[in-house]
């Protein structure tokens, strides 16, 4: 557990004057990630928001080194750059403790980069990657990702005359990282810092690879008002969407569960991309996307040996 | 002293790649390049090297941990073929821009479709211009050579791009031949320590490597990339000269056989250069005065050097092992014609594309292109600017 006051003392290792949008949420959980870590960092991270607003040359938000190869690649690239440390330090030419952090957006991490990742995972490289998901494409203007929540509007997946939104359920990323059957996976939300800085600490002490998904309230993509982002996040965890819980050596383990589980409705109607679900012709849509959370939660308290 | 051995082209790359000790390998295996991976795969098994060997599951992960171990301040390779090659694509452009000095040596083949895995030029001719130094070999022998002078040219400060080594796919990469490979120490000395700029390991020093780079910059940025293969081709020189007081082996941007009085020649490069030597051979015996050009530089394109080479000469055929389809000819033809436009009465100029797919090509073969040549040189007509040679039309 990490206290405000001892994180209050640490130097924030992202500047401001990046160019993110207002109310974003990627520069909270970087901020929040680094302010976990021990050691130097280096970070690599796939194209998009985060890289795009925070390194347009010839000046750079990082304060630690940054690497940015491609879309699909963080995990690739970050494994080269793990390659390179372990080498070196073997060979007596580096002396000195690094950890290694990589980012990526939905897109770039459940769909284009997955490939990049889960040999990152199987190869077992002592690295962290956080998938920052906002759930779409939001950087190149809201397309659907595999991350994309059901019923959601975006520019691929429009909701219209013939079409609800985007017709599948989001891609357990998570899950499918357990099954990878690497030291640590976690699950975590800006809106609960204390959860998500410890995570991070626990990831980057582990030797091996670590996984964290992160969810990224998007202004844009959501259609939210830009003072809300924190509240939508806590709401994703309130109504148990975005659950959060860590899986240490394949032992699944709920690290917050809301006091009241709160009905999906309240998240979904405080954001414009869902608003077309709350018409009449979509209540039975409305009504399978709380009962696929009720299964997915029910799963998951069984998996913690949490009561029900 | 130089040690004799037998070895393929595939175990001469990889005894160069032992030699040079590269701190990470991350490699992916693609017929025909496979057995430079497993041959390295058991150094690092057996502790021959240092390097950190990363297996990766694609070769656009190779290329993209080629490139994060570079920037990370490794010394850094990688080894492909054809389609493996066309994987990593989108990397291999990056890994230029980003001005890594990353040594690849290629195995060249097809590239699909339809599926083939033998030798052509398409893989790295496509990558032409993707700002890698491409160098070619004719044999074993020159691939070993070109190998290890690759890290020197890669790394000189006023190169730094990286470079691609290429062989002819089977040809080269699975015949055995006699060849000469230098001592370990004598390989370690002339390549010397790397020394890393602005490397993303030193913490202290933080470097945000790989921006997005708008309209205000990413021109200029370009603009140094291509000044850095215009720089290359001296440091190519000053590494071959060097290279050759060790071995006693010349190297330059081409291979001029024959070519001083040619009145017919041929441009080629890679393991033909062989075959037509023989033809060569022949025909001057014969009294004909032909000669050849051998490429061994194509990136960067040495088109004065080639110019002042061939301007004498009456017909010039250049050989490309792969098409351009681009309904005029093949790569090397286009360049070598661009070459020779500003050369006062220069030669006439005609196309070959030959061996496609791995398709053989013998003396014989070359032969009848000389024959053409004599033909063209004698009546000043060109017939067929462009033939397919040893094929059923």
């Amino acid at each position: 557990m990490a206290t405000l006051k001892e994180l209050s003392n640490k130097e924030i290792l992202i500047s401001s004057g990046h160019r993110a949008c207002a109310g974003c949420g990627f520069p909270i959980i970087i901020k929040q990630a680094l302010l976990a870590a021990e050691n130097p960092v280096v970070v690599a991270c796939a194209t998009g928001c985060m890289e795009v607003c925070t390194t347009i040359y010839p000046y750079t938000a990082w304060k630690v080194p940054f690497i940015h190869n491609a879309f699909e690649n963080s995990a690739s690239t970050l494994s080269g750059v793990e390659a390179a440390y372990k080498s070196l330090s073997r060979q007596g030419k580096l002396d000195k403790k690094i950890d290694f952090i990589a980012f990526g957006g939905d897109g770039g991490t459940y769909d284009i980069g997955f490939q990049a990742l889960s040999g990152a995972m199987e190869r077992g490289h002592n690295m962290l990657y956080i998938c920052y998901d906002n759930q779409a494409y939001m950087n190149t203007g809201i397309q659907r990702s595999s991350a994309t929540p059901r019923g959601a509007n975006t520019t691929t997946s429009p909701a219209g005359t013939e079409s609800y939104g985007k017709k599948q359920y989001r891609k357990d990323l998570s899950a499918v990282m357990v099954a990878h059957e690497i030291p640590y996976v976690a699950q975590a939300s800006p809106s609960n810092w204390n959860d998500l800085v410890t995570k991070v600490k626990k990831a980057l002490a582990v030797e091996g690879p670590a996984f964290m998904n992160i969810i990224q309230p998007c202004v844009l993509g959501w259609k939210y008002p830009s003072d809300q982002s924190i509240e939508l996040a806590k709401l994703a965890v309130d109504t148990c969407f975005w659950p959060l819980y860590e899986v240490e050596e394949g032992e699944y383990k709920l690290t917050y569960r809301p006091k009241e589980k709160k009905p999906v409705e309240d998240w979904l109607k405080r954001q414009g991309r869902f608003r077309h679900l709350f018409k009449p012709e979509n209540a039975e849509i409305l009504k399978e996307i709380q009962e696929d959370i009720d299964t997915r939660w029910a799963r998951l308290l069984a998996k913690c040996g949490e009561e029900a | 002293m130089s040690i004799r051995v037998g070895k393929t082209g595939n175990e001469a790359v990889a005894e160069a790649m032992r030699q040079i000790n590269p701190d990470v390998v991350a490699a992916y295996p693609i017929t025909p390049q496979t057995e430079i991976v497993q041959i390295f795969s058991s150094f690092v098994a057996n502790g021959k090297v240092d390097t950190e060997f990363v297996t990766v599951e694609s070769e656009h992960s190779a290329m993209s941990a080629t490139v994060g171990a570079a920037s990370a301040g490794a010394r850094s390779m990688t080894a492909t073929s054809a389609n493996g090659l066309a994987f990593m694509w989108e990397i291999v452009y990056i890994a230029a821009g980003m001005r890594l000095p990353i040594v690849m040596p290629v195995v060249n083949r097809a590239l699909s479709g339809p599926l083939n895995i033998h030798c052509d030029h398409s893989d790295t001719m496509g990558a032409r211009d993707s700002g890698w130094i491409q160098l070619f070999s004719e044999n074993a022998q020159e691939a070993y050579d070109n190998a290890v002078q690759a890290p020197r040219i890669a790394e000189n400060p006023d190169v730094k791009l990286p470079v691609m080594v290429t062989m002819d796919g089977f040809i080269i990469s699975h015949a055995m031949e006699v060849m000469e490979i230098l001592e370990d120490e004598k390989v370690r000395e002339f390549i010397g320590k790397y020394v890393p700029e602005n490397p993303l390991l030193d913490v202290d020093n933080p470097v945000t490597l790989g921006p997005v780079d708008l309209q205000d910059w990413n021109f200029e940025h370009k603009r140094q990339q291509a000044e850095a293969m215009r720089n290359a081709k001296p440091v190519i020189l000053d590494v071959a000269s060097e290279y050759a007081k060790l071995t006693g082996r010349k190297y330059g941007l081409f291979e001029e056989y024959k070519l001083d009085d040619a009145d017919i020649a041929i441009v080629v490069l890679g393991s033909t250069a062989g075959t037509a030597k023989v033809a060569v051979n022949a025909l001057r015996a014969k009294g004909v005065r032909a000669g050849m050009l051998k490429m061994r530089v194509f990136r960067p394109f040495p088109a004065e050097e080639i110019a002042d080479a061939l301007k004498h000469v009456k017909a010039v055929a250049v050989m490309d092992r792969s098409d351009s389809f681009n309904a005029v000819g093949g790569p090397v033809f286009v360049d070598v014609r661009s070459a020779l436009y500003d050369v006062d009465n220069g030669p006439k100029i005609v196309n070959y594309i030959y061996g496609i797919g791995g398709r053989d090509v013998t003396p014989d073969h070359v032969k009848t292109v000389y024959a053409d040549l004599a033909k063209i040189a004698e009546t000043g007509q060109v017939e067929n600017p462009l033939t397919y040679l040893g094929i059923r039309e």
